[in-house]
């Protein structure tokens, strides 16, 4: 699995984006993962400890968020949830449909804390 | 996990990134920054820089993916084979093919070595313990491929179903590798990785008598399952059966990526049209800036 690589890409952006910020942590990141991402929430869940050991968003919470496979039929305009290998019309049984979510893969947001000084400015 | 699979960090983990966006108070008084970038940004990022150089040498790039032994190496073996008898055939330059071949392993250049002992220029990327290729070792091998008279240049991904689909090279195409001896059910098994490809290419055909547990049909189903059109070729390297449907469909491929260029607009792999569509912030994608090569 790649996970190790993807969370280490995920403190290397938010270590960047608290230093822009002048932040002294990082409290809370959330990212967005879908089921036909490729990436397993709960490895990424595993593997950030290990990624974030010693950074500035090693005391972080990491949320991940799951938005449900949700397709739209190309054939009849129905729209449905659908599971992972079966992504189906649920009306008319077509297999011609596009994906309108379950594949994100997106840093979403974080949430830093300033340095002291800073904020008495 | 990664400890087991040996899936470890590479340069495209490392450095990134622009500025963070929108700014907010939560209510704990912390600052809420909105990033709504891909995972993956700086891998994504120099994909986009290699898929500028393929297409400024006006070469299509073909990601060939599978598990580890379906016949990736094998089935390259027969298409330059192919591709060179077509050519003792035909004086007609237009029909000739040129192509280069970049492979992916764990280690050893056994499989650069068969490509090269037929005469055609192969990079071997040893990735070491990681299980996919990224974009920065494809830029890497780039730097040590002439591409000027190329029509294709094929990358050899990690024999791996899971891994590579993640992950963009700046290619053009994904083609994957399914051999009989796998099972029908792949497809379902690894949604990610068939829901992603151009073409499907079952292969080993030849030993199809021999099972009777694997339906070409079936293996079909399994893809459309995923909402996939592509088309489902049938082949054996080694019995030189089904071919020519395949060199077909490069030939085509190729002129409908030479017609795209001629629009001034490039080829995306399945997955990255998606990808491009739900990431808000990829700008990069369009790459509009020049990097120097040494």
């Amino acid at each position: 699995m790649h996970e190790l690589s993807i969370c280490q890409s995920i403190i290397e952006q938010v270590t960047q984006i608290a230093l822009q910020n002048n932040a002294q942590t990082v409290t809370r990141i959330v990212v967005r993962i879908g089921p036909l991402s490729g990436v397993e929430a709960a490895l990424l869940e595993h593997a950030f400890p290990l990624a974030s050991a010693g950074s500035i968003a090693q005391d972080a919470i990491l949320e991940t968020q799951c938005l449900p496979i949700r397709i739209r039929c190309n054939i009849c305009a129905n729209e449905n949830e659908a599971s992972i290998n079966q992504l189906l019309c649920s009306a008319c049984g077509a297999w011609q449909t596009s994906l309108l979510s379950g594949d994100e893969m997106l840093l979403e947001s974080i949430e830093l804390e300033k340095n002291e000084e800073e904020s008495h400015v | 996990m990664c400890d087991t699979c040996g899936c470890n960090v590479t340069e495209a983990n490392r450095s990134l990134i622009e500025a963070g966006g929108k700014h907010a108070k939560t209510e704990g008084g912390s600052e809420a920054v909105e990033v709504l970038q891909n995972l993956l940004h700086e891998n994504n990022h120099r994909a986009a820089h290699n898929r500028e150089h393929f297409d400024k040498h006006k070469v299509l790039a073909i990601n060939l993916m599978s598990s580890p032994g379906s016949g990736k190496t094998a089935l390259l073996e027969a298409t330059i084979d192919a591709l060179t008898h077509a050519q003792k055939k035909t004086s007609k330059d237009s029909e000739q093919l040129s192509i280069a071949v970049i492979e992916g392993d764990l280690e050893t250049e056994n499989d650069a070595r068969r490509i090269r002992d037929k005469n055609v220029p192969a990079i071997q990327i040893t990735t070491g313990s990681a299980c996919h290729l990224d974009a920065y070792m494809v830029h890497d091998a780039l730097h040590e491929l002439a591409l000027d008279g190329l029509d294709i240049v094929f990358i050899e991904n990690v024999g791996n179903l899971v891994c590579p689909a993640s992950f963009d090279l700046g290619h053009h195409l994904n083609v994957t590798l399914l051999s009989v001896t796998e099972g029908d059910d792949k497809p379902a098994k690894y949604p990610v990785m068939f829901r992603g490809s151009d073409l499907i290419l079952v292969t080993k055909t030849d030993l199809l008598p021999f099972l009777d547990d694997f339906d070409v049909s079936k293996a079909e189903k399994n893809i459309r399952n995923l909402a996939n059109p592509a088309p489902v070729l049938q082949l054996s390297a080694r019995k030189n059966l089904g071919m020519e449907e395949w060199i077909s469909w490069l030939k085509h491929q190729i002129k409908h990526y030479k017609a795209h260029l001629a629009q001034g607009e490039t080829v995306l792999p399945m997955i990255q049209k998606d990808t491009i569509h739900k990431d808000q912030s990829e700008k990069n994608y369009q790459h509009q800036h020049s990097h120097t090569h040494s």
